[in-house]
Formats: C-alpha cells, sequence, structure tokens
C-alpha cells in the first residue's frame, strides 16, 4: 500500500471494489432521491402566503371540496430534491453531445439574460400595441434576420417547435393549392425515405397521404426515380437538405424545378439549416417554405425536451397564406394582423391559413435567437456553419480507420457511419452507444436514419474545441478496437457507471405506470 | 468570436488531417452560384453591445409589474417564487435533451413522472402526459385525439371558449374537412351547449371557468355527451383555479386540456407556455404526447423511461397520433417546482386570495355609474358591460399606466356584440392600491 511521508494512504487498495454496496445507496456524488409524493408533507407548503379574509365565495356553488392530494415540500427540501435529480442528466455544459440531426451547441448565458428582462418576460401577449412597441420590434427584427439569412420574402413566426412549423409549411401548401382549386386532387406528399418521422407525420395530419422516395447510393435523392414519381397528384415534397445522412443534395435545384414543372411545392425540412447559415440562402435553392429550430441553429436552449420554436419561411407563392398573427410595420409603428378578418383589409392576406397557437409564438425564443444572431452576426454566423462542417469532417476522417462511414466522401455537419465495423464481435450499436456513456459522452443519434443499416450520426457542432474532439476521438477508437477485441460483455453490461443501468422500457411500455399512486396498506391478517 | 473554441491554427491542422485544401472544399457539393451568397447583414457585436440594444426594446414595453395590472384571457401574472427560476437555470436542466438515454436523464426524467401525477391530481383525471406546447395546441390536440376515439368528424365548441382556442382548433380540424361548430360568445355563460350535441358529434369543447370567468357546471354537458357517444373536453386557461373550483375530472370530462403558464412561468409575451393534458387510463394509447412511465433498470432499482412511444413519429411515421416530438420541458419543470412548494395547502390559499382579489375588483368596478358586471360566478377573472365602445377606454387607461383588462373587440374583432365588454383579471398581485387606481381612472375615463 502507497503511503506518503505522513504515513496516509495515498490511493485506494486495487481490491477494494468501485461497486461496493452502500447502506444510503449513494455512491458520493450520485444520490438516490425520493419522489415529491414520498418526501413532502400532504398538508405542507413551501409558500408563505397570507390567510385570505373569510368572505362569501362568488364560485357558484362549485368549489373544490374533495381533496386533490399534494405534497408540498418547503423550500430547502424543494432545492435538494431538484438539484440531486439535476445531478442525474448529462448536458452540453457538461461534455459532447453529440446527437446527430438535434444540434447540442453551447447556450450562451447571455440570451438567458435578456430574456428575463422584465420587459420582455413580464408582459402580457395581449398588452395594447402602443405598450409593447419593444416585444413586436423584436419579433420584426428577427423575422428580418430570418428572412435575410434564408433568402424569402416571408416568414412566420408562431409555430411552437420544429414539428409545429413543418404543420405551418404543410398548411400554407394545402391553402395554395386549395387556392387554386386543386387540394381534392394533389393529395400525395413525396418524403425520402431518410426523413424524419415527423414529415410523414405532418404530411398525415394535413389530410395528405405520403410515398417515399428512394436514395441513390450515395445517400441523396434518386432524381430520376422521383421525376417518375411526380405527376397531377402531387402536392408536395419534404426534403431535409443538408439531408438526414449530413450530405447536401446536390441535385437541389433540379429536384425543386422538377417539383415546381409538375405543379407541387417544395417543403425543405430545416432542421440541418445551421450547416449552411451564413453561406447558402435556401431560397436560392428553389425552396417554397422551410422551418428553422430556433432551438438548434440558433441555439436557444433544448431544455429537456422543449420549448423549441419553429418560425417558418415561405415564398411569394406561399406568403399570402401565412397563419395570424403577425407583426407589420406602418408609419413608424408596429401593430399586429390578428385574425383573418383584419387580413382580409390587407388585401392579399385574405387567404391567412387561419392561427396555429393562441397568442404570437414563444416570444423568451425570439429574444434568445436575437441576442444569439447579434453576438455572432453574419461573419459569426457563418463561421458556426464552418466551423460544424469541419468539426464533423475531423471526426469522420479521424474516426474512419476503425469505424466504418456510411457514404465516401465529406460530409456536412455531422458524421454518418453504419455498424459493419462490429460485424461478428457481438456488439450491436446501441451497446456502442452505451459504452460511451461510461466513458463520459452522450451516445450519438442511434437506428437513424433509417436507410442505414446500425447508424450512428455524430453531429459534433461548433462549440466543440480541438481537444475535445481529440479526446472524444481517441475514446471511440479505443470502444471500437475493444469491441473487435472480444469484449462483448463490456458492451452488453454497460452503462456500469451512470445513475442506473439500462433500464426495463418493454415491461414500462407492456404495463405502463405513469402516475404516483399512495401505497396501499396492507390488509390486516 | 466569443462562442468559437477553434483558432486558425486549430482549423488548418484540422483540414490537413481531413485532406481538404480549405473550407470550401467541404461545401463542394452546393452549387457553386449558391455557395457564399450576399447577405444584407451586420457583423458580430460585444456582449454589452447587445445588452444595451436588446435592453432598449425592452424598456419600450410596458411590463406587467410596472403598474395596476388586470390583463388576463389565457395569460395571467403571478408572483414566481426565486426558486423557480434558479432550478430550471441549472446546466443540467437547461441545456440537456429530450430524455431518450434514460441511464443519464433520470433528472427529467422524474420530474416528468411527478408532473404527469400532479397533472393528473389537479384535473382530476387518470392520466396526463409529459406537456404540450401550450393550452390552446393542446385544445386541438384533444379535439383530433376525440375524433380518433369517436370516430366522428363533428366537434361543437362553445361560446365560453377562448376565442383563439376556437381558432386553433378549428384550423387544425378544417385540414380533414371535419365540421366544426363554434357556438357564439355569451358573456352570462347561459349557452346550452348541451343541446347542440347529436349523434355525429365527436367533441364538445367547454372551457371553465370560461374566457369571461363564468364557472360552469360541466356535469350536465359530460352527461349530455356521454348519452350521445360523444367526448366532454374541458379547457381551463387558469390552473390555479384548480386550486378552489371543482376539478374537471369530478363533473365527468373524458380530456382535460389546460394552460399551465400561472403555475412557475412568466407571462413572456405569449410563449413558451405548458399545456396541461389529462385524460381517462383507457384513452390513454390514443393520446398525443409524450409520456413518462415508470420501470426498473438490470440491478432491479426503480427508473423512468419515455414510453408508449409506439404513437409517436419517429417509429409510426405516418400512422403517429401526432406530428408532435417535443414536450414544453422546462416550463413543465418551472411548473412542476412551483407545485412542488405550493403543496395542496398552498395552492387553496393561492386560490382564495386570487377570487378574494377579483371579488374586490368586481366590487370597486361594479359601483362605477354605468358599470355593469355581467357574471353571476367568476374565479379571478370577471367581465363588465360599459356603456361605450371599451377599446377606447382601454387605451386610454393603458396611456395612464393602467391595464385595465382585455376589450372584447380584441378577441372577437368580427363581433360588434362584444365592444362594450371588459374582461378584467386580478391575482394576488393586485394590490388595494391598485383596485383604487382602476377605479378613480375608470370614473374619468367615460
Amino acid at each position: 500500500m502507497a503511503m506518503n511521508a505522513q504515513g496516509r494512504q495515498t490511493r485506494a487498495d486495487a481490491f477494494a471494489a468501485t461497486d461496493a454496496p452502500t447502506f444510503t445507496g449513494n455512491k458520493a456524488l450520485q444520490i438516490e432521491e425520493d419522489l415529491i409524493f414520498e418526501i413532502g408533507d400532504f398538508a405542507g407548503t413551501g409558500v408563505d402566503l397570507p390567510e385570505p379574509a373569510a368572505k362569501e365565495s362568488r364560485l357558484g356553488d362549485m368549489e373544490r371540496t374533495s381533496a386533490i392530494g399534494l405534497p408540498g415540500l418547503s423550500e430547502p427540501e424543494t432545492m435538494r430534491h431538484y438539484v440531486r435529480l439535476s445531478q442525474k442528466n448529462y448536458a452540453i455544459d457538461m461534455g459532447p453531445f453529440p446527437l446527430g440531426s438535434c444540434t447540442m451547441k453551447h447556450n450562451p448565458r447571455l440570451n438567458e439574460k435578456i430574456a428575463r428582462l422584465p420587459g420582455f418576460a413580464d408582459l402580457h401577449p395581449l398588452t395594447p400595441e402602443a405598450q409593447c412597441q419593444g416585444a413586436l420590434e423584436v419579433i420584426y427584427a428577427l423575422e428580418t434576420w430570418l428572412k435575410e439569412l434564408t433568402g424569402m420574402p416571408a416568414v412566420a413566426m408562431s409555430p411552437k417547435a420544429g414539428a409545429h412549423g413543418e404543420l405551418c409549411g404543410m398548411m400554407s401548401i394545402r391553402a395554395a393549392l386549395e387556392a387554386r382549386g386543386e387540394a381534392a386532387t394533389r393529395t400525395r406528399v413525396l418524403a425520402p425515405e431518410s426523413a424524419h418521422g415527423t414529415n410523414p407525420a405532418t404530411a398525415v395530419q394535413c389530410g395528405f397521404t405520403v410515398d417515399e422516395i428512394p436514395a441513390d447510393k450515395t445517400g441523396r435523392v434518386d432524381l430520376a426515380a422521383l421525376k417518375d414519381m411526380l405527376g397531377p397528384d402531387v402536392a408536395g415534397i419534404m426534403v431535409t437538405n443538408p439531408n438526414t445522412c449530413g450530405l447536401f443534395e446536390r441535385d437541389i435545384r433540379a429536384i425543386a424545378d422538377a417539383v415546381h414543372e409538375a405543379g407541387g411545392y417544395f417543403y425543405c425540412d430545416g432542421a440541418n439549416f445551421n450547416a449552411i447559415a451564413g453561406k447558402v440562402k435556401p431560397g436560392d435553392l428553389g425552396v417554397d417554405a422551410m422551418h428553422i429550430n430556433l432551438h438548434k441553429t440558433f441555439s436557444t436552449p433544448h431544455g429537456g425536451g422543449g420549448p423549441g420554436s419553429g418560425p417558418t419561411v415561405l415564398s411569394e407563392a406561399l406568403a399570402p397564406f401565412a397563419p395570424v398573427p403577425y407583426v407589420v410595420l406602418e408609419d413608424g409603428a408596429y401593430a399586429l394582423v390578428e385574425t383573418r378578418r383584419a387580413a382580409k383589409e390587407e388585401g392579399e392576406s385574405a387567404k391567412s391559413l387561419g392561427r396555429l397557437t393562441a397568442f404570437h409564438g414563444q416570444m423568451g425564443m425570439f429574444t434568445r435567437a436575437l441576442a444569439y444572431m447579434m453576438s455572432h452576426g453574419l461573419d459569426g454566423i457563418a463561421q458556426a456553419a464552418e466551423d460544424a462542417v469541419l468539426n464533423a469532417n475531423y471526426v469522420l476522417a479521424r474516426l474512419k480507420s476503425e469505424m466504418t462511414p456510411a457514404f465516401d466522401g465529406y460530409c456536412m455537419h455531422e458524421a454518418l457511419f453504419n455498424d459493419r465495423f462490429l460485424k461478428d464481435t457481438g456488439v450491436e450499436t446501441i451497446d456502442f452507444a452505451k459504452a460511451m456513456i461510461d466513458e463520459g459522452y452522450h451516445p450519438m443519434t442511434m437506428y437513424f436514419p433509417l436507410v442505414v443499416h446500425g447508424a450512428m450520426l455524430i453531429e459534433p457542432t461548433e462549440s466543440e474545441s480541438k481537444r475535445e474532439l481529440d479526446q472524444f476521438c481517441d475514446a471511440l477508437l479505443s470502444l471500437a478496437r475493444r469491441a473487435k477485441a472480444g469484449e462483448a460483455d463490456v458492451f452488453k453490461a454497460a452503462p456500469v457507471h451512470a445513475p442506473r443501468r439500462r433500464l426495463d422500457e418493454t415491461a414500462a411500455a407492456r404495463k405502463p405506470v405513469l402516475r404516483w399512486t399512495p401505497p396501499v396498506a396492507e390488509a390486516a391478517e | 468570436m466569443r462562442y468559437l473554441p477553434l483558432n486558425a491554427a486549430d482549423r488548418r491542422q484540422m483540414l490537413d488531417v481531413i485532406g481538404a485544401g480549405a473550407i470550401d472544399d467541404l461545401f463542394a457539393d452546393v452549387p457553386a452560384k449558391s455557395l457564399n451568397a450576399d447577405f444584407d447583414l451586420p457583423d458580430h457585436l460585444g456582449e454589452l453591445e447587445v445588452e444595451r440594444a436588446l435592453g432598449r426594446m425592452a424598456a419600450k414595453n410596458q411590463a406587467a409589474g410596472a403598474g395596476p395590472f388586470f390583463l388576463g384571457c389565457g395569460a395571467y401574472k403571478h408572483h414566481i417564487p426565486a426558486t423557480v427560476d434558479h432550478i430550471i437555470q441549472r446546466s443540467e436542466f437547461l441545456t440537456a435533451y429530450t430524455p431518450y438515454q434514460p441511464e443519464i436523464a433520470q433528472g427529467t426524467l422524474q420530474y416528468l413522472f411527478e408532473f404527469q401525477t400532479q397533472v393528473a391530481a389537479l384535473a382530476g383525471m387518470e392520466v396526463a402526459n409529459a406537456s404540450m406546447y401550450d393550452g390552446s395546441t393542446g385544445c386541438a390536440e384533444a379535439a383530433l385525439m376525440a375524433r380518433r376515439v369517436a370516430r366522428r368528424r363533428k366537434a361543437i365548441l362553445s361560446g365560453g371558449l377562448h376565442p383563439h382556442y376556437a381558432a386553433v382548433t378549428r384550423t387544425n380540424l378544417e385540414l380533414h374537412n371535419d365540421e366544426v361548430v363554434i357556438a357564439p360568445p355569451d358573456p352570462t355563460g347561459a349557452e346550452d351547449i348541451a343541446a347542440m350535441i347529436d349523434d355525429e358529434t365527436a367533441c364538445v369543447i367547454v372551457q371553465n371557468p370560461d374566457v369571461f370567468g363564468n364557472i360552469r357546471d360541466l356535469a350536465p354537458i359530460a352527461e349530455a355527451a356521454q348519452e350521445k357517444g360523444a367526448l366532454l373536453v374541458a379547457v381551463v386557461t387558469e390552473a390555479i383555479s384548480f386550486g378552489a373550483v371543482k376539478s374537471p375530472g369530478e363533473m365527468g370530462a373524458d380530456i382535460v386540456v389546460a394552460e399551465g403558464q400561472s403555475i412557475g412561468n412568466p407571462l413572456g409575451f405569449g410563449g413558451p407556455y405548458v399545456g396541461l393534458f389529462a385524460t381517462r387510463q383507457k384513452y390513454v394509447r390514443q393520446m398525443p404526447g409524450r409520456l413518462c412511465g415508470e420501470t426498473t433498470d438490470a440491478e432491479g432499482k426503480r427508473g423512468f423511461v419515455l414510453t408508449l412511444s409506439t404513437r409517436e413519429q419517429h417509429i409510426r411515421r405516418d400512422k403517429a397520433t401526432s406530428n408532435i416530438c417535443t414536450n414544453s420541458g422546462l416550463c413543465s419543470l418551472a411548473f412542476t417546482v412551483h407545485m412542488s412548494l405550493l403543496g395542496e395547502a398552498g395552492l387553496r390559499r393561492l386560490a382564495m386570495l386570487n377570487h378574494e382579489a377579483a371579488c374586490k375588483t368586481a366590487d370597486a368596478l361594479g359601483a362605477v355609474p354605468g358599470v355593469e358586471v355581467v357574471n353571476q360566478s367568476y374565479f379571478n377573472e370577471f367581465t363588465l358591460r360599459l356603456p361605450t365602445n371599451v377599446e377606447k377606454v382601454a387605451n386610454a387607461l393603458a396611456d395612464q399606466g393602467v391595464l385595465a383588462g382585455v376589450p372584447g373587440g380584441r378577441l372577437w374583432p368580427d363581433d360588434p356584440d362584444t365592444e362594450n365588454l371588459l374582461i378584467v383579471a386580478a391575482t394576488e398581485c393586485v394590490t388595494d392600491a391598485d383596485i383604487e387606481t382602476f377605479e378613480t381612472k375608470l370614473r374619468e375615463a367615460f
């Protein structure tokens, strides 16, 4: 046993097991935490409120008299509960979060500060226009940035998330078809096999049917096959560009032209706009509608699954159908067009597709995104796109000695691998991903896109330093070697160092337990 | 640029490893004439400059806390404990993704499980999902769910439903060429919506308290719906009312949709908010949105996962129940933290403080000559009828620093019958001095 000069032990004994059980079940900084329903007092509260004066109620004899059943926690209990829970989460602030297609980049805290200014955070959505000019100015300024970056003439700001933006875009297409008297005949939407699941789901939600466009062997839309599918029953196409394989659709102009010639519209899924922002204007590529994930490209925090924000840019052909409300600038003052009737007075805007949400969209994300854009400027936005593409290609180049890229050549902002390098190792993509957790990384996107076997889609983003990327690549190379060296058992068991081992998702779905219920008192014997 | 870690030497070295001569070699698939387009946009700014520019815009707005404030109609000013904002700004919550890797996302998953339990309890229902974008989109999703369950294509919307909620629902149902019947706005809450339900009705959507503030008894509507094989969708835009008013579940609702903003989330000019969505156990597989469920890990320890994802777009694609792929994660965290602090005891007390503030405000304003309080019942929001077009009055008061309420004309621009109506909300944030100022200014206003 190694001792220092004071005779104290300087390192743990080799035989001391790392997974030795503890009395509490805690493991040093990993503290087990019960549910609030097990911690809290059902008669308690963590807020100090004055006693309401006893007066007659005007609730129309509809008082809630039965118990609700909610515990109250004191402030220290509350703080401890959520801090302990937080320590069971991985986060972009802790390390690389290379989820392809999800774009986990740094979330600047300036943006949080701006969004919390009382003039924005404490502003009611139905404040009279004269008292919210600054908020309308934010929306208008963000519109200006988005229109210029995309080269599109209009943008609908109200969609609440990317999928909601898709809905907005496809609804605009449907409204345009209705105006042309072709809504009943143009009912088919074409989307690549590699599309995000939201694309077909959105098209169906808009009353369309969906057919899959095959991919060519380079991972892109098969142009000839697409042309064969086009016809008078096609409403439009939904194509992601750069696509979900992390590749730019080289034939994008030809695709757009063919669709337009056939009388359809081109919906571009803008999930990967971050790869080309400040470099390429989608409007130059023939796009009719594209949603922009402010939470991806413009770095509003993902927040553990939302809130997102999905403003949707529209071409001249679709702009008249934009949803209400929207902001206009008249005689130096900003105003809101809130209804179809008011829109009618605007002339062309009479055809608005309607309303997508109660108010004006995700204002809290608008302030953050605008702060991000102003901070980056055009130069920073273009540099961010370049760095994102550079980082992905660096990962691709460094990993291809041990892992198998799905396609030849350079990629855009994400590097896609198949599972061929794991053939006959007994290790599957999911095992490889779970082993990354033990190495301190969030796994990459797995099994997507569906067109690549055992897909692993790595999107490092521009936020990673070279040093961080090197360490990440070294770790993945080491895992690939270990898989090939026959250490499948290690992979199958992973993760072993996370707050939980693999969870039984099948059991969760078979007999769903979706809420806590009070323990049933054991019947007296 | 302060957000980008790579320097010129890194970039050069990395290009060498890649084997590319210049960065634009990596963009070779982009049509050459479209690459490096011209943009008319400014260059980057320092933190100070950005803060200054956006601070100037913020200063042009009248914050709710800046003076007497009585706006509601789907968004409410409530006090948010300091703890809430601290917790939602923790890196591990703020900068995490959707919890697809449950082993390293138990923090998010556990609070979602707790959130679902709280929401189900508040609504008086059996199950709740992990949240929707907001109340209005949740309302539309409820109508879509009802048409799946009932296999019918007609929705009846109460005239007391927030007109923006009605518009969002109509926009979504019209995509399927469904029939949407919207009853005319009725500030007294006396409409006989039950009589409108027929054998083709998939759902009837009723807000409680309604947009004018009236408290409805949903039980007879639920009975009528059930008799005809239709679902009752109950909408609640003021979540604090769950602490005072009989829950929709107790009154027989099949789906409960609510705007959760009031608990834990700031007004934020309309978003992001958090939609609450609850229903009966038997409909759980028809629900839209994310669901978190309990399970065990390989060592038998309790843990949580996203579940029933076979309803969702990433698995089911064109057969999904909805295209939704996010919830309102961080807003649901704010909700559940605030709710954990309140507990049932705190919520009930807070609700009664709101009711008391509204009663005081109604008494004061109702005493102004010419002003009539329309409601027989209300929680923290009620409707005034003025002898004049209220938009001018409200704007005049706003110019004097009093945000007096939402004019009927703002919500129903097509309906002249609502021109003289002013919908007034009063929460625990309203002081006696605020009420007095409002009353005085209102007396002077016409």
